[in-house]
């Protein structure tokens, strides 16, 4: 089955455990304003790839990845959920550890996705309606739904939050995060990311305005206050 | 009953190493492997850090004036020169070169006009007597060579097609076995030589032998001067060593009788830890060596590897950046397919980068296998991540080639411990090589004929077959000039340079491999693919020599695990191996090839042409096997799997050397997450049949802080073509080709 993405890194070692192949695949509803990614948004200029061609490609860095695995990250890989069931299954065929770092916004088909992942990265985009309308342009509906799932098959999580200056980089909001996130019982891993500026320049390429301009980044060492209170 | 069984070797196993010399067989029967953690590892004691601080203040006047100090009344000899000491008090392991730290030796044999051209680099003279009696008396390799030396040779020589060839200084790759001395004392090494030497009575008087009598004579000679010089430090080494310290001692005298007479480019240790380690657990068994005491004899040991010094030209340090002098040694590796060879001094070695701080010396060289305790695995893991001094090799291809006990010498030449030797040969420019098919054998830089039988192609566009099918017949002549070099070079130095006291340390008739390398591998490679994919159009000049190239297209470029173009690599670096190997070679030595450029990839390309890849005229290369920096652009994995695919076995079995640089942040968020990911790398790596990879953990801004500010990164270490290096003695060429390396991971 045909799929497109956007690339393939071979040596992935931030998402998720081990080495891994990370698939970003092409496509993304939503339009975060701190998204690094502008790129990954729409199919311009997205390669065809087929699942077989990706499994061939994991089996033959099997060396590598027998500790690892293989991350479907994006764009937002659950916008293509025949492909993604596809290569989910195929990577479970050759006996491969699967994660799906998502935003969990996407158009169906979740209990099949999930049936074939080992975990689920899951990006925290914001708690309520109004605040994910501000941040991405859509509501949580789509998001809550795919959730539901993740809680109902009981999947492995790692939670992501990027935290952004002005937007969400205070104690009122960890808290409260800490609280919404009390409704999974399966999460392994919470990583604060600092809000970079890598993005900039990609915009600029892509003729895009910066929706942050003129926020500055934050760093590793201004997360920590902020993990404390998340750490239990 | 030997009458060494009572006290030196009292409670050690085993019979055979005891009839005739083998260290292997001792180790085997004797040493105890450790599958534990780093826990046990202790700091550095006051004495150590007393001599440290000592030995860094004297390095820095030394960086600042370039040496600290040459002899010039004496000239290089096991036995030539006073003793010396740092601080006698707190020296736990003495010997130094000559009777000063850091003072340089002058050596000669290897030629004159070298070792005059040094001096006065420095502002020194030679001793008007020495050089009067050196000139009048005694002639040089460096004469002999150039007394044989064909017009071939002297024009490949000049145009930089072959370059770096030990024609002037020591050969250096020779890895004495230095644990002889610790384990059977100077006199039984001695007696088993006169053993031989009446053996060879029974062989036919041939050149061959004529020759490897004189040789065995040499070695008794450089034996007896081995006792001597250790006699003025008031040791007797005539015996086997009795503990662990005298071992060390032992060990390190033979190895100081190495340096104090060769000046060889690499002059590598082997593998000693775990037959050090031997030593120790006696020790502490029987209560009389405590774990601090054991890793101060170490830690000292190491200050004097760190401490050796050779007196090399500036033309030389331009092409070798940083004063290397190649003390590798061999750490881990397997004894067999279940058992490995990591000891808890094998964890002491790597654990002088944290007591002492990072440092290129001693070339801490790790024989991996994915079979090695985990443990093991991790700490160097770690150790690689905070000091990027630890290079890795694959224990899985040489172990079947060289059995269990074989040392890297230099950067990646792996050979038996005094069984094998090697003939150093440097490396062809094959990137030139393939200019000079287009350019009918007239170099594109100086614009003389250095090839002849071949007509310029005057083509509008390369075609590939045509280049090809010329380029095996540039290789052909090409590798016949290269091994006419070779064989002259190795046979001059052993008529004027031979280094007994190395040789004296070997079995007597060892296996002699010659080994051959590569320069230019990927920009050949590439160009080679955009001849095949592409559309290359040479740029003339008005005597028809390509001075630059157009490309129309695209094509597949090396280290993107793209078969369409690392199938060309593959076939390459066979096709000249076996050109190579058709030719016969000096003393009946075995070719072997390798791809590796240390820092001369800078040099390399500085006299090198535009190439059809695109790369344009003075652009540095790549390092030994790496991909063209910034074209390897499908992840590190993609980059790593070109470069394993290139043979190993019956093809390169003098190494291909890669280098690897990752940004700590794409490594992994935590360090435990680093550690376990560097390992899970290298185990992958290597599974895949690679042999090779220097590890780098760091971010290129770094690097740049580090260029613009030296003073704030006085130990910043950074592992290069084979060897590490103090970034700030890079030339400001070399730090720029280092930063445009790929770093993978950049997000």
């Amino acid at each position: 089955m045909k799929g497109y993405i956007d690339s393939i890194e071979t040596m992935g070692l931030v998402d998720g455990p081990g080495i891994r192949m990370v698939v970003f695949l092409k496509g993304c509803q939503l339009r975060c304003l701190y998204c690094h990614n502008p790129e990954t948004w729409d199919l311009v200029h997205a390669k065809e790839i087929t699942s077989d061609e990706i499994a061939l490609k994991v089996k033959n860095n099997m060396s590598y990845y027998k500790n690892g695995g293989v991350t479907f990250s994006g764009g937002e890989p659950l916008l293509q959920p025949d492909f993604l069931i596809d290569c989910l299954r195929k990577c479970h065929e050759l006996g491969v550890h699967t994660a799906l770092d998502t935003a969990g916004h996407g158009i169906g088909k979740y209990n099949e996705i999930l049936e074939y992942t080992d975990l689920v990265i899951l990006d925290i985009k914001a708690l309520t309606d109004e605040d994910a309308i501000k941040m991405t342009g859509k509501d949580l509906s789509e998001f809550n739904k795919f959730i539901e799932l993740v809680k109902v098959k009981s999947k492995k999580l790692w939670i992501r939050q990027v935290v952004v200056p002005g937007i969400n980089d205070n104690f009122e909001y960890m808290y409260a995060l800490k609280e919404y996130l009390k409704q999974f019982s399966t999460i392994e891993k919470i990583e604060l990311l600092p809000y970079h500026l890598y993005g900039v320049e990609k915009y600029k390429k892509l003729n895009i305005p910066y929706p942050l301009d003129g926020v500055k980044a934050l760093t590793d060492q201004d997360m920590i206050p902020f993990m404390e209170i998340l750490k239990d | 009953m030997n009458k060494y069984d009572e006290l030196e070797w009292r409670s050690f196993r085993g019979t055979e190493w005891k009839d005739s010399v083998n260290v292997a067989k001792f180790i085997e029967e004797n040493y105890t492997e450790y599958t534990g953690d780093d826990s046990f590892l202790v700091g550095a004691t006051e004495k150590t850090k007393t001599i440290l601080n000592k030995v860094e203040v004297l390095i820095a006047e030394e960086l600042k004036k370039g040496v600290l100090d040459i002899e010039v009344s004496r000239v290089s000899g096991i036995n030539n020169f006073e003793p010396g000491y740092i601080d006698k008090e707190n020296e736990v392991i003495v010997g130094l070169q000559t009777d000063a730290p850091l003072k340089r030796i002058v050596n000669p044999y290897g030629g004159m006009r070298m070792v005059e051209q040094a001096l006065a680099a420095y502002g020194y003279e030679l001793d008007a007597d020495v050089k009067k009696h050196f000139n009048t008396y005694r002639r040089t390799h460096n004469d002999g060579v150039f007394a044989a030396y064909t017009t071939d040779i002297r024009k490949a020589r000049h145009v930089g097609l072959l370059t770096g060839l030990p024609d002037a200084y020591g050969r250096g790759r020779i890895i004495g076995d230095y644990r002889r001395v610790a384990l059977y004392g100077i006199d039984y090494l001695i007696n088993q030589k006169q053993k031989d030497l009446i053996e060879l009575e029974n062989k036919p008087l041939n050149e061959y032998n004529i020759r490897l009598r004189e040789e065995v004579v040499l070695q008794c000679n450089a034996l007896k001067d081995m006792i001597e010089m250790a006699k003025k430090y008031g040791f007797d080494i005539s015996m086997p060593a009795r503990n662990a310290k005298e071992a060390v001692q032992w060990l390190y005298f033979g190895y100081l009788a190495a340096i104090k007479e060769n000046n060889g480019a690499a002059m590598s240790l082997g593998r000693t830890s775990t037959f050090l380690d031997i030593y120790i657990e006696r020790d502490l068994k029987e209560g009389s060596l405590t774990e601090e005491q054991a890793q101060e004899l170490i830690d000292q040991f190491i200050i004097k590897l760190r401490i050796a010094r050779h007196l090399r030209t500036p033309d030389y340090n331009e092409l070798f950046a940083g004063d290397p002098t190649w003390v590798t040694e061999s750490i881990g590796g397997m004894l067999d397919e279940k058992k490995s060879l990591v000891t808890k001094n094998s964890f002491r070695y790597l654990h002088t980068l944290i007591n002492l701080s990072s440092a290129p010396e001693p070339n801490m060289t790790v024989l991996w296998s994915d079979k090695l305790p985990l443990n093991f695995k991790n700490y160097c893991s770690k150790i690689s991540i905070l000091t990027d001094s630890i290079q890795y090799e694959n224990d899985e291809e040489m172990r079947p080639i060289h059995g269990s006990d074989y040392a890297i010498a230099c950067c990646v030449s792996a050979m038996t411990v005094g069984k094998e030797m090697q003939f150093f040969g440097a490396r062809c420019n094959l990137a030139k090589a393939l200019l000079y098919v287009i350019n009918g054998g007239i170099d594109e830089v100086k614009f003389e004929k250095v090839v002849d039988g071949f007509e310029l192609m005057m083509d509008e566009y390369l075609d590939y077959d045509k280049v090809m099918a010329a380029y095996q017949l540039m290789m052909q002549k090409v590798a016949k000039t290269y091994v006419d070099a070779m064989n002259i070079i190795h046979y001059m130095h052993d008529k004027y340079a031979y280094e007994a006291g190395q040789l004296a340390l070997h079995d007597t008739d060892p296996t002699k491999l010659m080994a051959f390398g590569i320069a230019g591998f990927s920009v050949a490679v590439d160009s080679l693919s955009a001849i095949k994919y592409a559309k290359v159009k040479p740029i003339r000049n008005e005597q028809g020599i390509a001075v630059d190239f157009e490309i129309e297209g695209d094509y597949p470029k090396f280290g993107n695990d793209d078969d369409r173009v690392d199938q060309i690599g593959v076939e390459l670096a066979q096709s000249f191996y076996d050109k190579l190997a058709s030719y016969p070679l000096y003393k009946g030595a075995k070719a072997t090839l390798s791809i590796l450029t240390i820092t001369s990839n800078v040099v390399y390309g500085k006299k090198t042409g535009s190439t059809p890849d695109g790369r344009k005229a003075g652009v540095p290369f790549a390092p030994g096997a790496n991909p063209m920096h910034g074209r390897d652009v499908n992840g590190a994995i993609a980059s790593l799997n070109s470069v394993a695919k290139i043979k190993y076995r019956d093809c390169c079995e003098d190494g291909i050397s890669n280098t690897f640089s990752i940004v700590p942040a794409a490594l992994g968020h935590t360090q435990a997450e680093q550690i376990q990911n560097l390992t899970n790398l290298l185990d992958g790596y290597f599974t895949r049949g690679a042999q090779h990879l220097n590890v780098n953990v760091l971010n290129r801004e770094t690097l740049i802080d580090a260029m613009e500010n030296p003073d704030k990164y006085p130990t910043l270490t950074i592992r290069v073509s084979g060897y590490a290096v103090r970034f700030n003695r890079l030339s400001k060429e070399q730090q720029l080709e280092v930063i445009s390396r790929t770093f993978h991971g950049t997000i």
